[in-house]
Formats: C-alpha cells, structure tokens, sequence
C-alpha cells in the first residue's frame, strides 16, 4: 500500500511538474512555498505548480516553521505566505524581502489595494481578505419573523426568540475554543466597543470599562451556545451549521463556502450572510489579510522567478478557476451571496487586526486568560487584571516592555 | 567479567545518556536562570493593509527589534537569577490567596492549579492502575492455555495505541452528540455535555489513562504470577487459606517488588500527564504542569516564546517527580539492604 501510495505521489509531481500549459512561462530555477493549508492556498499554489518546477508545502503549523526556515542561509523556502500576524516575525528578522522593484517589473495587474506596504516599502502581496461576520439561517429568522440582527442586543433577541421556538439545539454558536480563537473573540468584541490594548511603552490597557463590556457580551453569547463552547473552534462551528444545530454565528468568512457544499451540508442555500454586530463604536470583528513574501536570502535570480511564479498563482484565471473559495482582493473576483457578510463588514468600518510583536503575546494571554471569566471562576475586574499581569511576565521575558 | 570488557560495553550507552539526557539537563537548567531578548528601540511606522476598495494606512509607534550589519537581531542575554522560577510560581501572588483563605483564588493561579489536577490524576489512577492491572492479570492466569494467547494479546490492544490517537477517539466518542454521549444521553433521558465542566472531564482522563496503563501493568503482573512458588500456595491450601486469603498473603507479598516497579513507571509517567490535555482539549477547564511547559514554549504568532519559563517549569516538574518517588526508592533501597543482610 505505502509503495503504491509513493508511485501514485511520484506519479501527481512528475504530472505537476510537467503540465505547464497554462503558466505564461516556463520556470527553470526548482522553488519552494511554505504556506498554510486552508482552500484558498490550495487553489493559489496548484496554479503556481503549472509554471513547473515548483514544489509546494501546505502547512497549517507553517507559522512555527517559517521564521527559522526563513533565516536560513540560503532560504529554505523562497516563496511564503502570511497572514497579518504571522508577517510580524518574518519582517523583524528581516528575513523577507521589499517587492517594488519587482512589482514593476511583473506585476502591472495588481491592484494598488493588494500591496502591503511598510513605511512605503512592498513586502507582501495579498491575494485575500477574511473576517469574522454574521451568518444566520434565512428560513428560520423568516419564520418566526425576525429581522436580520444588526448589533449585540439584536443578536441576543434573536437568541432568546429562537431558543423559545426550540427549532434548533443551540441559537447561537461561536468559535470559543480555549487558546487563539477565544483571544480572538475578544479582540473582536473589544475593538468593537473601540478599545485599545496599549498604552505607552507597550504596557497592557484592557482593564477598562470596555474590557469589562467586551467579557459581559460574550458570556451574554454563551448562554445561547452549545455549554461545550470552550472546545468549538470554526471547524466545529461550521459542522454545526452543516448539521443544522445552530441558528445564528460570528464566522470567518472562509467558512461561507462550506455552508452550500452539498456533499457535508444539510442546509444548502439556508445560510445568508451579513455584516458583524456592531460594537458600540464598530462592528466587531477584524479583517485580516492573507498574502504572498519572498525570502531575503536567495539570489537576485531566484527571486526574480520566485515572484513571476507567484504572479502566476494569484492571476485572474485561478481566481475565475476558484471564485468561492475565498474574498479575492484579485482582478477578476465576482463578489457573491457568499462575500457579501465580508464586504458589509468592511463597510461598516471594522478594524485591522492590529498584529504586533506585543498583540502576539496579548493575544495568547488573552485566549489563556477569558476562560476563567466564562466558567464563573472569575468576575470580569479580576480576570482582566489577571491578563494583564500576565502580559507584563511574558512581555518583559520577551524584552518589549523594561 | 573484567573491566575493561565492562566499561566497553557500557560506555556507548553511558555516552548516549550523556549526550540525550544529562547534557539537555545541564542546559535546561543554565536556561532557567537566564533570559534571552532581543534589544528593542522604538520607531514610527506607516503601515499600510487592505481594505475592500481602498488600503487603510495607519502611523503608529512600534517596538521593533535592532539588528546588526549581518541582518541578525541582536539579542542579549541576561543572568536573572530565580526570577523565572518566581514568574512560574507566583509566590506573591499564592501568599495572598491563602492569608486570604480562598482556594479558588489559589486554583487561578496556573502553576497551582495545575498542580492540584496533576497530583489528583497521578494518585487517583495509581491504585486503580494496580488494581486493575491485578485483576487482568488473574483473568489471564486463570484462563485456560488455548485462549490465554488470544486474551494477553486483546487485553495489550489498549497499551498500543498511541496516546494522543487514543485521547482523540475518546474525545470524538464524547465530544458534542459524539456516539457514548448520545448513548448516556438515551439511557439516562437527559442532556449531558461532557466538555462543559471540568470534573466530567477529569473523570474521562482518568478513565482513559486506566484503561491506557493497566495492560502494562497486566502484563508485569502476569510475568510475575509465573513465578509464584506453587509449594507456599499448596500448603496454604491445605491450611486452608480461601482464595482470597491465598491472594492476600501468598500472591500479593510475591509481588510486592513489581508493585513497586510499576508505581514507579507510573508516578513518572501520569506526573507528566499531556496527551489528555491535548486530546481533549481541555485547556479551558484542566490544565497540567507538562502543559504548562508545552505552553511557555509554543511561539505566537508575531513569534514570542517564553523559554526561560518553560525551562524552569520543565525544573519544577522534574523536582515534583523526584518527591513523588523518595517513600518508592526508600522502600526498594530498604529491602535491597535488607536482601544483602
């Protein structure tokens, strides 16, 4: 079986590696990506293959690999992709290199709004948006002849409506799992009460009044959940959806897609979407950025093809190929049904993830920390100064704060 | 055998312990007491990211590490002494909770509360281990030669499965309407959410680690039971000694060394409980030291990581171990002097 599975791989990279009919060029110089591993890379770096000698690796632990890879003499890796965070370690080691000079020689059709600039410099190239946002069940709202929820309170209605109907098991669900996905729930809600995580010198600002209204929100959001919230990352959210269990969620608009997939779904067509609830001050959530880097350390040559290579993988022909599959910010994308939570969102005037050296360890502390709040270990002062003291640990081990 | 015949066959393994176990001590615990950051200075910067039509431009002060000629970031290193250890223990912080009498308060401090499962599920699972391990072993034994094969190699099943994979399957059994769950469910007519408190989770990983652990322990007792003296047991038998009687004075005193034996491998092994945390996910409810550890030393995403901590605590669960076992070696050296009298 194993030997079979190794012809049958051997066979895939030979046919990879020989069918670059669609690449307007053909590569010579042998690459490499490091990438995560969700749909949408799929798509960009099977595009990226029919260029030829191209080797792709979808990782979804890449980020923990990548700043070590990257430092390496030469790369070892000399294609990446990041994410708004994850970009953070690579651009301080200084590991990736600026794109402007290549931009202008190979990338006339990118838009203006996919060039991740840094003090004016281009070091990374983003293909697609995401964000958390609104996802309900059309039919179930009309039934019981509720209004598309537009902020928490609305939200918590709804909840309580649906929950008396008793027409689904749990009228909310959330990605609460212990760990990024909770500190990331926080950081939505927070941003959207118009928080700040900092004050000068990097010292922790959370223990406030909006701090204390971004807990009481999310709790209010617990008591419509499944009670095993703390082990529900988007996977499971999705499945609830899938399954018809739930009603109403805050999902990454990457999940939509998922939701009219007729080999998992139940409810195809059933799900709509709309823009994040909206925090006192906007709406809460935060929109992040997935994107392409090249590697500092390779050669002037390498990086020459490494970039017409990745050219190739964010063109219009795969973005037609694979519409749905994500928020393209590429020329060519057809917003649909689907994007229309993501854009309204935006539109609303949701904030970047404010991704930092600082917000990295904030936000691990945060997703360690909020759980004592939910469970009732906890009240809200106490759990926030908790975060905060341990922030200042870690932060002064990490050197950012003296 | 002399010497030198010794000392070659020993030193390949002597070496290899060096060089996998003491060095990656000794270094562990060098780190314990250092820590390692880069220098920072702080700069303006213009970062710019997409928005849906337009890039949102934002200038804000950042701490951005220095890096020197070679494109390095400069890191220093600096003697902190116990500090680390203090930032895992939180001396200050335990004071207070118990001058204030609130265990609660003492259980949300992470290196405690971590503690106290870590404790509860070593010595919990250890006598049920035991006792389990016995009562397949005595199955084994008393099973009729054409079967025992087939029944050592089943009742072994459980110990070969390697331990994540197993916490995940009794994770997807329980998790949510998982299988068992449902199961409960229809039986006993009510919801049941196993995820959503800590004690039902705490009683999965023990149950899990049991039935994990007990057919190593089977198996040690099942090699032991072979070698029970047949005369004691006869002549108890015509004393009169019931089949417990004969268990409780005959058989177990028999054993008594490989008790010892197998509590040892198992204090080490459930002190260092992770595979639950992981499996089940549990890190919300119940967390353990060796989580902690694995915490301290997973990068963020902007690529922080706390190796003096984690370092330190990797020390503390290693001292935690070495007091578990003291009443254990002072047993086993007891009766090793006793044997040599």
């Amino acid at each position: 079986m194993t030997i079979k599975t190794m012809l049958m791989a051997g066979a895939l990279s030979v046919a990879a590696t020989a069918s670059w009919a669609e690449c307007a060029f053909e590569n010579d110089v042998p690459l490499s990506s490091l990438t995560a591993g969700f749909e949408a890379w799929k798509a960009v770096t099977d595009a990226m293959a029919e260029c030829g000698n191209f080797t792709a690796n979808l990782d979804q632990d890449f980020r923990e690999k990548q700043p070590e890879a990257f430092a390496a003499n030469p790369s070892l890796y000399q294609i990446g992709g990041v994410a708004n965070s994850t970009m953070v370690p690579l651009l301080n080691a200084g590991t990736i290199r600026p794109l402007d000079d290549l931009v202008e020689k190979y990338g006339q059709q990118l838009r203006p709004n996919q060039l991740i600039k840094i003090d004016g410099q281009t070091f990374a190239i983003a293909m697609m948006v995401n964000n958390q946002h609104l996802m309900y069940r059309e039919d179930i709202l009309n039934d019981l002849g509720i209004a598309v929820p537009t902020t928490h309170d609305e939200v918590l209605a709804a909840a309580a409506k649906i929950a008396e109907a008793g027409v689904v098991d749990y009228p909310l669900g959330g990605t609460f799992m212990t760990g990024w996905n909770l500190g990331e729930e926080f950081v939505n809600n927070y941003l959207g009460e118009g928080g700040a995580f900092f004050a000068d010198g990097n010292m922790p600002s959370i223990n406030n009044a909006q701090g204390v209204r971004a807990l009481e929100i999310m709790k209010a959001m617990t008591e419509y959940m499944d009670p095993e919230y703390l082990v529900s990352d988007s996977t499971y959210v999705q499945q609830q959806f899938q399954q018809g269990k739930i009603a109403i969620a805050n999902l990454w608009a990457s999940r939509a897609g998922a939701m009219d997939d007729a080999a998992e779904s139940q409810v195809v067509g059933l799900v709509k979407m709309a823009s994040a609830p909206m925090g006192s001050v906007r709406p809460a959530s935060t929109i992040w950025w997935d994107g392409i880097v090249l590697a500092t350390n390779m050669s002037d040559e390498e990086a020459d093809a490494a970039f017409r290579v990745a050219m190739e993988g964010i063109d219009t022909e795969m973005v037609q190929a694979n519409n749905d599959a994500a928020v393209w910010l590429i020329e060519g994308y057809e917003p649909g049904d689907l994007a229309a939570g993501a854009a309204a969102t935006a539109a609303n005037g949701a904030a970047p993830y404010p991704a930092s050296g600082p917000m990295g360890i904030m936000h691990t502390v945060l997703g360690n920390g909020i759980a004592d709040y939910l469970t009732g270990a906890k009240d809200a002062e106490t759990t926030l100064a908790d975060i905060e003291a341990a922030y200042v640990t870690a932060a002064k081990e990490a050197g950012l704060i003296e | 055998m002399k010497f030198k015949t010794f000392a070659a066959f020993v030193a390949p393994s002597l070496f290899m312990m060096l060089l996998f176990i003491a060095f990656p001590l000794v270094s562990v615990f060098v780190q314990s007491f250092y820590v390692t950051q880069p220098l920072y200075e702080t700069v303006e910067v213009e970062t710019c990211t997409p928005g849906f039509l337009t890039q949102t431009c934002v200038t804000e002060t950042k701490s951005q590490p220095l890096r020197d000629e070679a494109g390095k970031i400069i890191e220093r290193t600096i003697f902190v002494g116990l500090q680390s250890y203090r930032n895992v223990l939180e001396p200050d912080r335990l004071w207070a909770a118990i001058q204030a009498g609130s265990w609660n308060a003492v259980q949300s401090i992470d290196f405690w509360k971590a503690l106290r499962f870590t404790l509860t599920f070593t010595l919990i699972t250890l006598p049920l281990v035991l006792g389990m391990g016995l009562a397949i072993a005595l199955v084994i034994n008393n099973a009729a030669r054409s079967i025992r094969g087939p029944v050592i190699f089943i009742s072994l099943l459980p110990f070969i499965i390697t331990p994540v994979i197993g916490a995940l399957s009794i994770n997807w059994l329980f998790r949510g309407d998982g299988i068992l769950t449902a199961t409960l469910e229809w039986w006993l007519e009510r919801d049941i959410a196993m995820f959503a408190q800590a004690w039902t989770i705490e009683i999965l990983m023990m149950l899990y680690r049991v039935w994990h652990v007990a057919p190593f322990a089977a198996i040690v007792f099942y090699a032991g039971l072979q070698t029970v003296n047949q005369d004691s047991l006869e002549s108890a038998l015509i004393d009169g000694a019931s089949r417990w009687q004969r268990l409780r004075y005959v058989v177990i005193p028999h054993l008594g060394p490989l008790i010892v034996f197998v509590s040892m491998i198992h204090l080490m092994d459930s002190y260092r409980v992770f595979e639950e945390v992981v499996g089940f996910s549990s890190q919300g409810h119940v967390i353990s030291l060796q989580w902690l550890t694995y915490d301290f030393l997973t990068p963020d995403q902007a690529g922080n990581r706390s190796i003096s901590r984690a370092s330190a605590s990797a020390m503390l669960t290693m001292v935690g171990i070495a007091i578990l076992l003291v009443p254990l070696l002072r047993r086993t050296w007891r009766d090793h002097k006793g044997g040599r009298a």
